[in-house]
């Protein structure tokens, strides 16, 4: 695969001496969203409908993205590998999504979301990005409560919130358990509204399995019909990628099944650079793993740390003890003990390393010992069973069908698991990549959380991007080039289409014994135990030797049943697991290089004498972005420096 | 636990299908249905045979994805669950299981357990939505909610689409799914404009589909993961005259 970077891409952000150029613009934090809009180009609504625009993925990202760029003239290709748009696994955020609407009086603003949300990301984040994403995220609320989203109401009819993990202020908008879903329904809807239109082409049941890059520029993509197995290629004026995270490397996470990295991936082959793969957030309530055949983990909301108290026994011989019998002296709230100020409301990283940490000790409970209790006992004291009901309903509902236990009777037992990805392609302010052309949204690009995510920032990233930034940062790049200068007769097109042909045979021609999930498992759990929640320079050296070992197996070993003109499970995990082996070798290798602890990545070596994270700002304070070096050859890492002029560098703490 | 499992093998939506029958053994009760039927394709792929194609993809029973009728039950045998939340736990050792797709007309099988539900997403095309361009919002609070009429939209708006009700009714009616989202949006203050269209053209399109009509089974009801109410199909129909006498009574008429 020729994975060469043309010169013209690295013109576009990489500088000279290896510098990134983020193409922020300049002056006072409130003001630079309003200014760039106001500087960028615009086409005129006779000019839309000439150019054609690619959106892969139909989350919330890429149906918001999708829907709004239909409804401004623009030709949309919106793709996704399920049945329907509306099955994106943003569908799943169960517990909310932020936004600086001051409603509570709370003393919230733009500005502190901004500032809790580059702290929450353990100064990694950049500043401009992050303001503009707690600027507009006032606007994503209107949007969909105009849509008819059924948030969350007061009994006077206003809208209701609730707290999050990270923050001492209720900015959190919700809809139950399910605010994921109603917010995806809302873009979903948007978005079959453009498709009766006919602005929107949608095509479901297919995947993007090769970039087209022509000059330099990303011109188009190369889909399998997930149906009939057919290669196709799309042209177009520029590609949006929204596909999610790569969480799915860990095999076991909260993603969905078919939740993959090839889309980005591929993207990365073609000279995109991946930032910061290293920083991947282990959530701390999830359902422990039951056994070898487990398929996926199931997180709990977040949001069931408002109400429910995490504890261990305090002294490990009662850890087979049944909960009700040890004493409320014999317990450890050791949230509530490390972290007085923040308690149970810690952010994701800080609770996942504790429990981890308690776990260690030999305090974890459950037949693994990998376990602590969420219990709920005061807050049904406190509050009552129907108003715990109300709150959390779903959700007790769905911890009960899995593990067969009555939350409101025994404490549910939770563990941390893998839920999202921080990391993704490197974009620039326009949320535009290296590669001019291509742009990525949502959890797929490393722009807004830096090393550590905050809760019910993950909706409110996705529908920023699609919603309100990308629509106006594509018609900007847009207005630069002519339409349809690339058709599908030039020949880079019909040699990535032959290289997608090649390696759908290579796959199905292997001829070996493993399935593909045999090997996604194994290097699962190899991830998981040395790129995990902790990390060290021994562990991830390993890990470094291992991975390519196993992907040399995995060429020679792999069995795909079945042929490539059919509906075929086994051949698209195949391509999936394929490259999931290349991409962990990278998220190793930035780990590796990464000497410091900040956010979801912890490394052994760097921890204070209470165990917490240790940042290098002298020496990391920069996003690490990994351009690819070719098969068997080093990537190259390029650095984007990050200065903070709003936010004062501090050891983050919660105590 | 071990088991004998009859599932239904179709190659494409044009061959004709049959049941196959393998036993499958190491069953643990705390397995998902779903993690049941992985360790079969395992044990298929070792024996060199091409695995049972079937539709999943959260596997929390929030997607919709899944489906499967089991023992003749959409989702099988537990109350408001999806199949990926049915647990082993549910069946006995030595226990006969019948896994087939959702059947039904407009739902076309696409292999083995997997089937076309695209007829879904052309409901929604046809009505299913509040038409509010991106950025043209008022500020969320201006429009006041009761408490009561957000909680019902939501009881309606839990739907996830996954099509339990059609399989499940005598009629292939998708009733339960068009009352579900119609109610949703004409519950709310912001769908009102909008209201009477919705409701016409969405029963429109799920009749072009080629569902059924509902004739008071309320297996769909029984059937639904999310237990949508059928009291929602009650409501449609009665905005559904309602809409139709006014859009007779405004259209004029030719002669």
């Amino acid at each position: 695969m020729n994975a060469e970077r043309t010169s013209s891409a690295k013109d576009a952000s990489a500088g000279g001496n290896g510098t990134l150029n983020s193409h922020c613009p300049t002056g006072p934090i409130e003001t630079r969203w309003d200014k760039h809009r106001f500087d960028m180009k615009l086409i005129n609504p006779a000019n839309k409908r000439k150019y054609n625009v690619i959106v892969v993925g139909s989350g919330l990202a890429g149906a918001a993205a999708s829907a709004t760029m239909g409804e401004l003239g623009y030709n949309v290709d919106c793709f996704c590998y399920q049945d329907s748009p509306r099955r994106a696994h943003s569908i799943a955020a169960q517990g909310g999504i932020n936004a600086a609407k001051n409603y509570q009086n709370d003393g919230d603003s733009v500005f502190r979301l901004f500032y809790d949300t580059v702290k929450g990301g353990d100064y990694r984040a950049r500043e401009s990005n992050v303001y503009r994403l707690a600027q507009v995220s006032v606007n994503i609320i209107d949007q969909c409560a105009a849509q008819g989203v059924p948030f969350a109401r007061e009994y006077g009819g206003l809208l209701a919130n609730r707290s999050f993990g990270g923050a001492q202020v209720s900015r959190t908008f919700y809809a139950r358990g399910q605010t994921g879903q109603q917010l995806l329904l809302g873009a979903y809807q948007a978005l079959e509204r453009q498709i009766a239109t006919g602005k929107v082409t949608m095509h479901p049941r297919t995947e993007m399995l090769e970039l087209i890059v022509v000059d330099g520029r990303a011109r188009g993509i190369v889909t399998r019909d997930m149906v009939s197995g057919e290669i196709k290629t799309h042209v177009a004026d520029c590609v949006v990628l929204a596909t999610g995270g790569y969480g799915n490397a860990f095999y076991l996470s909260t993603n969905a099944k078919g939740c993959n990295a090839m889309a980005i991936w591929r993207a990365h082959r073609k000279g995109a650079f991946l930032a910061n793969p290293c920083f991947t957030q282990i959530h701390p309530t999830c359902i422990p793993v039951k056994g070898k055949y487990q398929s996926k983990l199931t997180l709990m909301s977040e949001s069931l740390r408002n109400d429910g108290r995490v504890w261990v026994p305090k002294y490990e011989d009662d850890i087979g003890k049944a909960p009700g019998d040890i004493p409320e002296e014999e317990r450890d709230y050791y949230l509530e003990r490390r972290y007085p100020a923040f308690g149970n409301l810690v952010p994701r990283d800080v609770a996942s390393r504790a429990a981890k940490a308690v776990c260690d000790e030999g305090r974890g409970v459950g037949s693994t010992g990998l376990g602590v209790y969420l219990d709920f006992e005061e807050a049904v004291g406190r509050l009552g069973k129907q108003a715990v009901s109300e709150r959390y309903g779903n959700l007790f509902d769905m911890y009960h069908h899995i593990t067969d236990e009555d939350p409101y009777a025994v404490p549910m037992r939770i563990f941390p698991a893998v839920h999202y990805t921080m990391g993704g392609l490197w974009v620039d302010y326009n949320l535009m990549s290296n590669l001019p052309g291509l742009f990525v949204l949502g959890e797929a690009n490393f722009s807004d959380h830096g090393a550590n995510r905050l809760g019910a920032s993950a909706l409110m990233q996705g529908l920023a991007d699609g919603y309100f930034v990308a629509p106006s940062t594509v018609a900007n790049y847009l207005a630069t080039v002519t339409p349809g200068a690339v058709d599908k007769g030039h020949e880079d097109v019909k040699a990535a289409r032959s290289t997608v042909k090649e390696r759908v045979s290579k796959l199905l021609g292997v001829g070996g014994k493993r399935s593909p999930d045999s090997f996604h498992r194994e290097l699962g759990l190899l991830c998981w135990d040395k790129c995990g929640m902790a990390r060290s320079e021994s562990g991830l050296k390993d890990a470094l030797e291992k991975i390519p070992a196993l992907r040399e197996e995995f060429w020679e070993n792999v069995r795909v049943m079945g042929t490539g003109e059919q509906f075929n499970q086994e051949l698209e995990k195949a391509g999936r697991v394929a490259d999931f082996l290349e991409f962990s070798e990278l998220m190793v290798r930035d780990a590796l290089n990464r000497e410091e602890s900040c956010g979801g990545h912890f490394r052994e070596e760097h921890a204070t004498e209470e165990g917490e994270a240790k940042r290098n700002d002298e020496d990391f304070c920069y996003v690490a972005a990994w351009e690819h070096g070719g098969d068997g050859n080093e990537p190259k890492l390029h650095k984007e420096a990050l200065n903070y002029e709003y936010c004062k560098l501090t050891q983050r703490s919660y105590k | 636990m071990k088991l004998k499992v009859h599932v239904w093998r179709q190659a494409n939506a044009s061959s004709k299908g049959k049941f196959e029958t393998h036993e499958v053994s190491d069953i643990s009760p705390d397995m998902s249905f779903l993690e049941m039927l992985d360790v079969l394709n395992e044990e298929l792929v070792d024996h060199e045979k091409e695995p049972v194609a079937f539709d999943h993809d959260c596997r929390e029973g929030i997607c919709g994805t899944c489906s499967l009728v089991i023992n003749g039950e959409a989702h099988g045998p537990q109350r408001a669950a999806t199949t990926c939340q049915l647990h082993m736990r549910k069946f006995d050792d030595g226990d006969e299981i019948w896994v087939e797709p959702f059947r039904a007309g407009a739902f076309p099988v696409i292999r083995d357990l997997v089937v076309d539900r695209k007829a879904f997403d052309r409901i929604i095309q046809a009505g299913g939505f509040i038409t509010a361009r991106t950025g043209s919002a008022c500020d969320a609070n201006e429009i006041p909610v009761s408490k009561e009429i957000a909680d019902r939209a939501m009881d309606a708006a839990a739907c996830i689409g996954c099509g339990a009700c059609v399989a499940a009714c005598p009629n292939a009616s998708a009733m339960l799914f068009t009352a579900a989202k119609v109610r949703h949006l004409n519950m709310m203050p912001q769908g009102q404009p909008e209201r009477e269209v919705r409701v016409r053209n969405m029963v429109s399109q799920m009749d072009a589909e080629g569902f059924g009509a509902c004739s008071n089974h309320f297996e769909c009801e029984a059937a639904c993961p999310k237990e949508i109410s059928v009291e929602f199909i009650a409501e449609m129909n009665r905005e559904f005259l309602g809409a139709m006498v006014k859009a007779d009574n405004t259209v004029p008429k030719r002669g």
